[in-house]
C-alpha cells in the first residue's frame, strides 16, 4: 500500500468500525425487544394456564387513570418522534444550536410524560389498595400486579436511557451518540406498543 | 492481506491496572476464562457432591468424615440423612446444569473464540459483557450460600417441581431460605445469560470482517450463534418462571399453589394455582436448555474434528442447518419431560412426534461426521480423541432418547435410572467431552502454552472407559426398575443390583480421580508447558492467525479481509496443506 492513499484508507476504516458498532446498538435493541416480548409472552401464557385450571378466577374492574396513562404514553412517543426529527442532523460535533435546543425541548417532554406515566401506574396500584385488592388477594389481582410491574420495571430503564441521552446533550455535547439516541428510541416505543397489548391483555382477561 | 488503519476506532481503551486487566475486564478474553474458570469451580463441586451420593448409596451406614462439618443436621455423625441426600442432588444438577454445562461450552469458549473467528476487536458490547458474567458470578454465590444458611439446600430437585417447591417449610428441610436462594440464584443467572446471548448475536450479526460472509463462518461460531439464539428465548421464559414461584414462595401468591393442599399436616393459605403451570414453563426453557448444553460442543467438536482429518465435512452446510432444525425443534418438544405429569395423554402423543422427529438431524450430523472420518487419515491429539468420543457419547446416549420419547415406555423408566443414564451421557458427559477437546485444541491460543498430550490422552482414555462404566450400567439398572433419587436401597429386590451399584461408585470415584490429571495438566502447562506457536495444529480459521495468547486488541490495528470458506484443508497452498481464510492465495476449488 502506497503511503500516498495511507490516510485516506485510514479515515474509511475508523469510520467503517464506527458504523458496525451503530448497527451492533440497532441489532441489540431488536433482539434485546425478542427477549422481552418473549418473557411477556411467557407470562402472558402463564395467565391463560392459571385461568383456565382454575375456579377462583374473578373479575377486576381497571382504574380509570390507566387510560389517562395510556394516553401520556402514546403522547410520549409522539414527541420522541418530533425530537428524532429534531436532532436528525446533529452528529458527534456538528451540533446546531437552534436543532439541539427543540430535540431537547421534545426529549424533555418525552421525559416527563414517561414519568407521568409511572406515577400514574403508581396511583393506580394505590385505588387498586383502596379497593382491598394486593398482590395475593386473588390471581387476578396477582397478575395484574406482576404485569404492570414488569412492564413498569421495563420502563424505567427506558427512563434511565432517556436521561443518558439528554444529559450527554446538555452537559457533554460533543459525546452525544447517534446510534445510543436512536436505540433508546425504538426501545421507547416498544415499550408504548408493550403496554397497549398488556392493557388489551388485562381489559379482556382480568 | 491485513489492511492498515493508522487510528483505529477501538470499541475500548487498553485495559490498565490489575482490576481492569483481571477482574472487571471487559476483554472478552478475560470474560471467557472468567467464565472457565467459574465452570471449572463448580464442575468440581458438582463431582464433589457425585461423589458423596455415590459413596452413601452404596456404603450408607459408613462416615464420611469432616461431612458433619458441612452440615450438621444433614450429615449428623458424618452419615447422610435421605433429606440431605436429595439436597446434594439438586445442588448437583443445579451447579452442573446452569453453571457447567450452560457456562463452560458456551460461554467460556464462545466469549474468547467468536469474536476472534469472526474478525472483530471484542464484542458488540464489552460493559454488558463484563456485566453478564459478573451477574453469573454473583448467581453462583447465592446458590452456594445455600450450603452455609442453617435451612440447608433444597431438596427439590434442579427442576423444583411446584407445588412443593412454593409452599414453603412445610415442604422439608432446605424448602425455606434454601429454596429462596435457589430461585433468586437462577433469576439472576437467567438475568446475565440474556445479556450474554443478546451480545453474541449483536456480535455475530454486525461485527464481522470484511468477507466474512456467515455462510464463511467456522461450524463453532455458528454453534454458539445458534446457542445465543435459544438462550435468548429460553431464559427469557425460565425468569418469569423464577419471579412468579419466588411471588408464591414470599409473597402470598396462588400460581402454582392448588387449593386445599395440605402439607406436613399443614393446610396451606393457598388458592386455585397450578403445579402444572411451572412444569410448563420450566420445561419450556427446560428442554431447550439441553441445546444450550450441547449444541456448543457439536461446533467444537466438527472444528476440531476438520482441523485432525485435514479434508472438509461432507457437508458442512448440513451440520449447520442440522442444528439449526435441532435448534428450531427444540421449541415443540418440552412435554416429553411431562408424559407422567397427569397431562392430556393426547397431549403426549403430540410431544412425542416432534421429540422423535429430532433425531433425524441429529442422525444426520452423526454420519456426515462419521461418513467424513472415511479415509480420513486423522490426526491422533487429545483433542481429536475427545472429539471422537463425544461422538461416540453422543451416539450411546442418544438411542436412549428414541425410547424414551414414546409415552408408554417412557411412563415405565421415567423413574428410574434409564432415565438418569440418558441424560447424563448425552447431555453431560458428551457436553464435558466437547469441552475437554477445546480446552486441549485451544489452550496453547488462551494461554500461550501447549498441554501435556501424553497426560492429555492418558486422561482420554481414563475419562472415556470410566465414564461408560458409570452411566452404562444405569440403563440397566433403570430396566430393572431402580428407582432414581432414593438414597438407599434396602428392600430385598434393590438388594442384588447392590453389586453392581458398587461397580458404578468404583468407577465413579476411579474417573473422577482422573479429572486431577487434567487439572494438574491445565496447572503445570500454564508455567511448564512448550510455547505455543501462532498455529500449532495448521489450522485455518482466524484465531490462528494472530499471535498466542492475542493482544488485547486481537488484531492489533489490522482488520482482517476474508477470501475463503473456513475449512480449506487438502488443498495445496503456500504453507503446507491448507489455506488460511484470510490468506489472498487462490484455492484449489
Amino acid at each position: 500500500m502506497s503511503s500516498a492513499t495511507y490516510p485516506s484508507v485510514r479515515v474509511a476504516a475508523s469510520a467503517k468500525v464506527r458504523s458496525a458498532h451503530a448497527e451492533a446498538s440497532r441489532s441489540g435493541i431488536w433482539v434485546g425487544i425478542c427477549t422481552i416480548t418473549m418473557s411477556f409472552m411467557a407470562f402472558i401464557s402463564a395467565l391463560y394456564v392459571r385461568q383456565g385450571s382454575s375456579t377462583d378466577w374473578t373479575h377486576i374492574v381497571l382504574p380509570r387513570i390507566l387510560y389517562f396513562n395510556t394516553l401520556a404514553l402514546l403522547v410520549s412517543s409522539v414527541a420522541l418522534e418530533l425530537s428524532r426529527r429534531a436532532l436528525a442532523p446533529v452528529h458527534g460535533s456538528e451540533l446546531d444550536r437552534g436543532a439541539v435546543r427543540r430535540g431537547l425541548g421534545c426529549l424533555t417532554a418525552t421525559l416527563a410524560l414517561g414519568l407521568f406515566f409511572v406515577a400514574g401506574q403508581y396511583e393506580a396500584w394505590r385505588q387498586l389498595a383502596a379497593q382491598g385488592l394486593y398482590l395475593a388477594t386473588n390471581a387476578n389481582s396477582s397478575f395484574y400486579y406482576v404485569l404492570t410491574a414488569m412492564h413498569g420495571l421495563h420502563l424505567l430503564a427506558g427512563i434511565g436511557a432517556l436521561l443518558l441521552v439528554i444529559s450527554r446533550l446538555v452537559v457533554a455535547g460533543n459525546r452525544f451518540r447517534r446510534s445510543t439516541f436512536e436505540a433508546t428510541a425504538i426501545y421507547w416505543h416498544f415499550m408504548g406498543v408493550l403496554w397497549l397489548y398488556l392493557l388489551l391483555v388485562l381489559r379482556t382477561k382480568l | 492481506m491485513q489492511e492498515a488503519s493508522a487510528q483505529p476506532a477501538h470499541v475500548h481503551a487498553p485495559p490498565e491496572g490489575f482490576i481492569r486487566k483481571h477482574v472487571f475486564s471487559l476483554d472478552h478474553k478475560v470474560i471467557g476464562k472468567q467464565y472457565y474458570a467459574l465452570g471449572l469451580l463448580a464442575v468440581c463441586m458438582g463431582m464433589a457432591l457425585s461423589w458423596l451420593m455415590r459413596f452413601h448409596l452404596v456404603w450408607p451406614t459408613t462416615r464420611i468424615p469432616g461431612l458433619e462439618l458441612l452440615s450438621k443436621a444433614g450429615a449428623p455423625g458424618g452419615i447422610i440423612t435421605p433429606e440431605y441426600y436429595l439436597s446434594l442432588l439438586t445442588m448437583h444438577g443445579t451447579l452442573m446444569v446452569f453453571f457447567v454445562l450452560t457456562n463452560a461450552p458456551f460461554a467460556a469458549f464462545g466469549n474468547y473464540f467468536l469474536p476472534i473467528q469472526i474478525g472483530a476487536e471484542d464484542m458488540a458490547f464489552p460493559r454488558f459483557n463484563m456485566m453478564s458474567f459478573w451477574t453469573t458470578f454473583v448467581a453462583f454465590l447465592v446458590l452456594v450460600l445455600a450450603f452455609v444458611i442453617p435451612d440447608g439446600p433444597p431438596i427439590s430437585g434442579w427442576t423444583s417441581y411446584a407445588p412443593l417447591s412454593a409452599v414453603g417449610q412445610d415442604a422439608g428441610p432446605g424448602m425455606g431460605w434454601g429454596m429462596n436462594l435457589w430461585g433468586i440464584s437462577i433469576a439472576i443467572f437467567c438475568i446475565g445469560s440474556l445479556l450474554g446471548a443478546l451480545n453474541f448475536i449483536a456480535t455475530t450479526l454486525d461485527l464481522r470482517a470484511k468477507g466474512m460472509t456467515l455462510m464463511r463462518m467456522p461450524i463453532c461460531t455458528w454453534a454458539w450463534f445458534i446457542t445465543s439464539c435459544i438462550a435468548l428465548l429460553a431464559f427469557a421464559v425460565l425468569l418469569p418462571a423464577c419471579i412468579l414461584l419466588i411471588l408464591d414462595r414470599t409473597a402470598g401468591t396462588s400460581f402454582f399453589i392448588p387449593s386445599g393442599l395440605v402439607v406436613s399436616d399443614r393446610l396451606q393459605p393457598h388458592s386455585g394455582g397450578s403445579p402444572l403451570l411451572w412444569q410448563h414453563l420450566f420445561w419450556f426453557f427446560g428442554h431447550p436448555e439441553v441445546y444450550i448444553a450441547i449444541l456448543p460442543s457439536m461446533g467444537i467438536v466438527s472444528h476440531i474434528l476438520i482441523n485432525s482429518m485435514r479434508k472438509p465435512l461432507l457437508s458442512a452446510r448440513v451440520i449447520i442447518y442440522s442444528m439449526m432444525s435441532i435448534g428450531f425443534l427444540s421449541w415443540m418438544v418440552w412435554g416429553h419431560h411431562m408424559f407422567v405429569s397427569g397431562m392430556n395423554p393426547f397431549s403426549s402423543l403430540l410431544f412425542s412426534f416432534p421429540t422423535l422427529t429430532i433425531t433425524i438431524p441429529a442422525t444426520i450430523m452423526t454420519m456426515i461426521w462419521l461418513g467424513s472420518l472415511y479415509g480420513a487419515n486423522i490426526r491422533i491429539t487429545s483433542a481429536s480423541l475427545f472429539a471422537l468420543g463425544f461422538i461416540s457419547m453422543f451416539v450411546s446416549g442418544g438411542v436412549s432418547g428414541f425410547f424414551l420419547a414414546q409415552p408408554s415406555i417412557d411412563i415405565v423408566l421415567h423413574a428410574t435410572y434409564f432415565v438418569v443414564g440418558h441424560f447424563h451421557m448425552v447431555m453431560g458427559v458428551a457436553s464435558i467431552f466437547g469441552v475437554f477437546a477445546g480446552t486441549y485444541f485451544w489452550y496453547g491460543k488462551m494461554t500461550g502454552r501447549m498441554m501435556n498430550e501424553k497426560l492429555g490422552q492418558l486422561h482420554f482414555w481414563l475419562t472415556f472407559i470410566g465414564t461408560y462404566c458409570i452411566f452404562m450400567p444405569f440403563h440397566y439398572l433403570g430396566l430393572v426398575g431402580n428407582i432414581r433419587r432414593y438414597s438407599a436401597f434396602v428392600n430385598d429386590f434393590t438388594g442384588p443390583l447392590m453389586p453392581l451399584h458398587k461397580f458404578i461408585t468404583i468407577a465413579a470415584l476411579c474417573t473422577g480421580a482422573a479429572q486431577f490429571i487434567f487439572i494438574f495438566n491445565l496447572i503445570y502447562s500454564h508455567f511448564k508447558g512448550k510455547p505455543a506457536s501462532e498455529n500449532p495444529w495448521e489450522g485455518t480459521t482466524l484465531e490462528w492467525s494472530i499471535p498466542s495468547p492475542p493482544p488485547w486488541n486481537n488484531f492489533g490495528d489490522k482488520h482482517p479481509i476474508i477470501y475463503h470458506d473456513p475449512y480449506q484443508y487438502g488443498v495445496k497452498g503456500s504453507k503446507g496443506d491448507y489455506i488460511m481464510q484470510d490468506s489472498p492465495e487462490p484455492s484449489a476449488s
